[in-house]
């Protein structure tokens, strides 16, 4: 397993970047993999999606899709996509440092 | 195919039956989740997905499907197809209509309406086909929210430039 080191500290990464230790995130380390994801500051709005990502995926062990995230967080799609530009699917699991979401919803 | 970066996926929508409105719905969502830029050109059957009066009344037929079998119904037949004359009695469209929506219901796949609200609100252009539109007598008016323009073939294929194309 390959690892990386983020915001100072060393975590586990997978073959294409994705956190496979949960418990190895934290919201430093967001905002770091924010900034390279393209969004230069996590706004509260971002933390509500975030939130409930990591909270989800505490229940289940999956990154929710993104059908899952706006029935379940309350943030509209059209939100979500303004939040996090240029595709959230993968960008959101990244940064909640979560696997890329399965499921095709 | 790649131009700047950036990829792009265009999808000719041509059918009405409900169980083909969904490949461009999945895989246009997809796409757009994970930034590729999504066009999709709707034309012949293929605009009754985004006619109001329609959209919601899409249907799945079983005569002469052969991948519908009995099982699909519950009954445990193995490999025995709904025989055609079966399909032809009132009520089985239906019926086999029913039957699909409530198993795509129990995945937790949006609706075909809501699928293509989600597409547009998440930045997915949408085109109707003007040749048509002008044979079934529609009008702008006539499509769901989110339908940008009724468009010519010929513009069709000047926005999909350097776009890879998906005919279903």
């Amino acid at each position: 397993m390959a690892t990386r080191e983020i915001s100072g500290k060393t975590v586990q990464i997978n073959d294409e970047g994705f956190m496979t230790n949960p418990g190895e995130w934290d919201q430093d380390i967001a905002g770091e993999i924010a900034q390279e994801e393209g969004i230069p500051e996590l706004t509260p709005q971002h933390w509500v999606v975030i939130d409930f990502c990591r909270q989800s995926a505490s229940k289940t062990g999956l990154a929710p899709t993104l059908r899952a995230i706006t029935n379940g967080s309350g943030v509209s799609t059209k939100e979500l996509f303004a939040l996090f530009p240029k595709g959230p699917a993968k960008k959101v699991a990244r940064i909640s440092g979560l696997g890329k979401p399965e499921g095709c919803v | 195919m790649d131009t700047n970066g950036e990829r792009k996926v265009a999808f000719i929508c041509s059918k009405g039956n409900l169980d083909m409105a969904y490949p461009a719905l999945v895989m246009g969502w997809a796409a757009i989740g994970n930034g590729i830029d999504v066009t999709i050109f709707f034309t012949f059957w293929g605009l009754d997905m985004i006619t109001k009066d329609r959209v919601d009344h899409l249907e799945l037929a079983p005569v002469a499907n052969t991948s519908m079998k009995m099982s699909m119904m519950g009954v445990d037949t193995g490999n025995l197809g709904i025989p055609n004359i079966m399909g032809v009695l009132p009520g089985m469209t239906a019926f086999a209509t029913k039957l699909m929506k409530g198993k795509m219901e129990k995945l937790e796949v949006p609706p075909v309406r809501e699928y293509l609200q989600m597409l547009v609100d998440a930045g997915a252009k949408l085109y109707a086909c003007k040749m048509t539109v002008d044979m079934m007598g529609l009008k702008k008016e006539d499509f769901v929210d989110g339908v940008i323009d009724i468009v010519t073939a010929g513009d069709f294929m000047d926005m999909t430039e350097n776009s890879q194309v998906i005919f279903i």
